[in-house]
């Protein structure tokens, strides 16, 4: 950090903005990464961080501003020219071919040859020396399904660094790493910086940003706030800056919560195959009338728990819809029940994509649509109009196929579906994720509506602001189990984050 | 009932109602669906009339004899004979489709169907029409327990039904054979050829040729009508409204567009995979019937064989929809109609291969290639109606 400041920046971007239709997803963003330096990036979901590294690494190309390496001006058309200008990024995914050795992975698409053929030699000897150098060291002849996630990780960053990386963008390296593998990787980041790499660090882990990067620079809602020097800001301030004042508050709730549960969660655990605890003995209980958001850092088990409660998952443990014992059910019979499901990702979920609106409208409602054997098409046509009045939905018609509408409108879609045939409980995932400011407000209003109108709702969101403003009551969920109960009239979103990442508020 | 010979395949747009705004895609997509079929005749055309350059032979005068020998009465009658078999073949595997399930096997579940229903059939004695819906029922049953096994595999074990079905084709061939050498065989004296004891006349399907000649036609000496091609217009028929209509269509044709979609909103997409694997056989088993109960009355070691894998291409051709697969089964036994009008006129009859093959590529290249023309049109259109561009979420 000592020379850090005195030296050239390596790569700055000057005014970036880049826009999808009817979102601005970057504006007028500021960076300058320097050699040896480890640059935090932080933002909250949807913030701008993906794209903004995506820019950089050459997969999207900025509407307006300048990307310079060197001080060179550079235009980059795709990943392959930010690699030539040395910049190289690790996903959050891996992207490794298992059934290949970890050098055969490190060289593929780069690889070294003498006389037309693999040069295996010169690969292990570059591979051993960049490994020793910056404390990376994997065996290069091992095959990588053999590897652990610590070790894939490490394979990432050689494969990176083969290609001549002065600058490497690591995206959430930390959410798949148990605790002593992210100190092996904060060890190697810094033998990385003692050498003169530079590094970017996207995160929404405050406390490990300040621990590892020599500066953070804040993104909100798509341009670059400020970059403070981690020395001088604690968690909380960086949480302030994340989040802000500006974001639109969700409605005022308005009379209090029943008493009656909908919900009654004892006891509930998933385990991975490994068996692995990811949702650790879970109870918790909604009630009519009632918004129970569960707040977290994404990867906290908050997927599993809600895919457990659908029954898409094995749990062991027991869900009670109502009084009635629906822990053995299928997944069908529960949304029959009366549960409702606005899936995180619409896409994959919620929609069909190459279908019709009113099909769509069918789905996961197949029992209430039928007339008999048959689907009832002339009932499923009425009410996706009736949907498509009611919520705003913005489509030409309900023969559109939901691939054509955007992702605002097509969640109003999933909302108006899920909220159809009085359901008892609306499990609710990132309901507003990738929506605009103006559908955000409408689903808002929606929601709110339903729960005053008795629904118990169960609201899972990245979006504290989301989560004070609708929740009746938050649940803090860390590393699978709940961790902290908070009043939403009391919480602020800086004690909220405090929580989520399980520093003491 | 909507054809959608374009667009996505797997769908059918709903009947354009007036004060439906969205009629106008509808009308663009009918467009689009006349497209697809011309651009792949085109091509199609245009390469095997290259084959046939190549070869030496003029390619209108070889078009002209195929239509003009294809056509004649004897010819159609026997061009819808053998259309009918690769129409349920086509079915049995189209269904498959639906699901994204590829069932390879239709050729060893009908051939161990039509075995078995032989040997069932000859074995009891019963009236007419309870004799014959006695042998559609074994066959039935038999095509689907033997793509039940791969059904099982794939829910169970997830094993690829691919290679489990084609695995399974060997096998049943074998099987069908031991029996047929063994415990089904009916000794012929004078003949070499091992089969079943024929039918009883009472489950002998009748022809429809008293049909046509009450409608004045001469049937041409020695051709008939076969009467299955009833069975198969109501199959054909109950295959749609089953798949496009019922709520097990629903769920199935859910599945196979998104399976974590189907599964989210409560469809047991294993239970699905059993299910559609054991209808798929069920209509597998029908394929070899119009010949059993029509035509040899017996199962032997000339039983026709590889109406299976024809299927395929014929479920292809005719984009999983019931009346696109009818006009693939008739234009598909057309052409090996004509392979010997080509032989006459001393072209090679491997010609005919060709074209089936490069029918099949075309239309399944051109209509990928209408469908996306369509996507990225309707996706236009939506945007021009709402006065906006088409949205794309932020990454």
């Amino acid at each position: 950090m000592s020379t850090a400041e005195v030296s050239a920046p390596v790569v700055e971007l000057t005014g970036i903005t880049k826009r999808f239709p009817g979102v601005v997803a970057n504006r007028d963003v500021h960076l300058s990464i320097h050699p040896g330096q480890v640059h935090a990036v932080v933002g909250e979901n949807g913030a701008g961080k993906s794209t903004l590294m995506k820019i950089l690494y050459g997969m999207q190309r900025p509407d307006e501003g300048i990307i310079t390496v060197d001080g060179e001006p550079v235009s980059f058309r795709s990943a392959g020219d930010a690699i030539a200008a040395g910049i190289g990024m690790v996903h959050q995914h891996f992207m490794l071919a298992d059934n290949l050795t970890v050098l055969e992975n490190i060289v593929l698409g780069a690889e070294p040859t003498r006389g037309g053929r693999l040069d295996t030699g010169a690969a292990r000897r570059t591979i051993t020396e960049l490994g020793a150098r910056y404390g990376l060291e994997v065996d290069p002849d091992v095959l990588v399904e053999a590897l652990g996630v610590g070790d894939r990780q490490r394979v990432e960053i050689l494969k990176v660094l083969f290609r001549g990386a002065r600058v490497l963008i690591l995206d959430e390296p930390t959410a798949v790493l148990v605790p002593q593998e992210v100190d092996e990787l904060f060890a190697s980041l810094a033998e990385l910086r003692g050498q003169g790499v530079a590094v970017v660090f996207i995160s929404h882990k405050l406390d490990e940003v300040l621990q590892v990067a020599d500066a953070v620079t804040v993104l909100r809602a798509g341009t670059t706030v400020t970059t403070v020097d981690p020395s001088t800001v604690t968690a909380h301030q960086l949480a302030e800056l994340m989040v802000g004042s500006e974001l639109p508050a969700p409605p005022p709730r308005s009379g209090n919560p029943g008493t009656e549960a909908a919900l009654t969660v004892t006891g509930l655990s998933v385990r991975t195959p490994q068996g692995r605890a990811v949702v650790d003995d879970v109870s918790m209980t909604v009630h009519r009338r009632e918004i129970v958001g569960i707040a977290g850092v994404e990867g906290n088990g908050q997927v599993e728990l809600v895919e457990a409660l659908l029954g898409l998952r094995d749990a062991t443990g027991s869900v009670l819809l109502g009084d009635t014992d629906i822990s053995s059910w299928t997944t069908r019979q529960r949304r029959e029940a009366g549960i409702g499901y606005i899936p995180e990702d619409r896409h994959r979920q919620g929609l069909l994509l190459s279908a019709p609106l009113w099909e769509n409208r069918v789905l996961g409602h197949q029992s209430s649509l039928r007339k008999g054997f048959w689907i009832d098409r002339k009932a499923a046509r009425a009410d996706t109009e009736r949907i498509v009045a009611e919520c705003g939905v913005r489509t030409p018609g309900v023969s559109v196929p939901a691939f054509a509408l955007s992702g605002g409108n097509q969640q109003k879609l999933i909302v108006g579906r899920e909220l159809s045939g009085s359901p008892s409980l609306l499990i609710a995932s990132h309901p507003t994720r990738g929506v605009d400011v103006g559908a955000q407000a409408t689903l808002w209003e929606q929601l709110r509506q339903a729960r005053d109108a008795g629904l118990a709702v169960l609201l899972v969101s990245a979006d504290l602001e989301e989560l004070i403003g609708l929740s009746d009551r938050l649940l803090v969920m860390l590393r699978g189990s709940l961790v902290a109960t908070l009043d939403p009239a009391t919480t602020t979103t800086q004690t909220l984050g405090s929580a989520m990442t399980g520093a003491t508020a | 009932m909507t054809v959608t010979a374009g667009g996505a395949p797997s769908e059918a747009p709903g009947p354009v109602r007036p004060g439906d705004r969205s009629s106008r895609f509808d009308g663009e997509r009918l467009l689009l669906a006349l497209a697809a079929p011309v651009l792949a005749a085109v091509v199609a055309l245009a390469v095997s009339s290259i084959a046939l350059a190549v070869n030496g032979s003029n390619p209108l005068f070889v078009y002209k004899t195929m239509l003009a020998e294809g056509t004649d009465l004897r010819s159609i009658l026997i061009t819808v004979n053998n259309g009918v078999p690769l129409f349920l073949a086509g079915l049995a595997v189209s269904i498959g489709f639906k699901m994204s399930l590829f069932n390879i096997g239709v050729e060893g579940q009908y051939q161990l169907a039509s075995l078995l229903a032989a040997a069932a059939g000859a074995a009891v004695s019963l009236p007419g029409p309870i004799h014959i819906a006695f042998v559609i029922a074994v066959a039935m049953l038999v095509g689907a327990l033997w793509a039940g096994i791969a059904g099982v595999l794939k829910a169970q074990r997830g094993v690829s039904e691919v290679i489990s079905t084609i695995m399974l084709n060997i096998i049943a061939g074998g099987i069908a054979a031991y029996l047929l050498a063994t415990y089904l065989q009916e000794r012929v004296v004078g003949s070499n050829n091992s089969s079943t004891p024929e039918l009883p006349k009472s489950a002998w399907f009748p022809t429809l040729d008293p049909v046509l000649e009450a409608f004045g036609i001469t049937m041409p000496r020695g051709t008939s009508l076969d009467g299955f091609v009833l069975v198969a217009i109501v199959v054909g028929i109950g295959f749609f409204f089953l798949v496009q209509r019922s709520g097990f269509g629903f769920d199935l044709r859910a599945t196979g567009m998104s399976r974590s979609a189907a599964l989210a909103s409560g469809i047991d997409a294993k239970r699905m995979t059993v299910k559609v694997m054991l209808l798929s056989g069920a209509l597998a088993g029908l394929v070899g019937l119009p010949q059993l109960l029509g035509d040899s009355h017996r199962y032997g070691l000339d039983f026709t064989a590889g109406l299976g894998l024809t299927g395929i291409g014929v479920a292809l051709l005719g984009r999983n929809n019931p009346v696109g697969i009818a006009f693939a089964a008739l234009l598909f036994a057309f052409l090996a109609r004509s392979s010997g009008t080509l032989q006459r006129i001393d072209v090679p009859t491997e010609i005919y291969v060709i074209m089936q093959g490069t029918i099949v590529l075309s239309v399944v290249v051109a209509y990928e290639v209408i469908r996306r023309i369509g996507v990225a049109r309707s996706e236009r259109a939506v945007g021009v109606a709402l006065a906006t561009k088409p949205s794309q979420d932020p990454a």
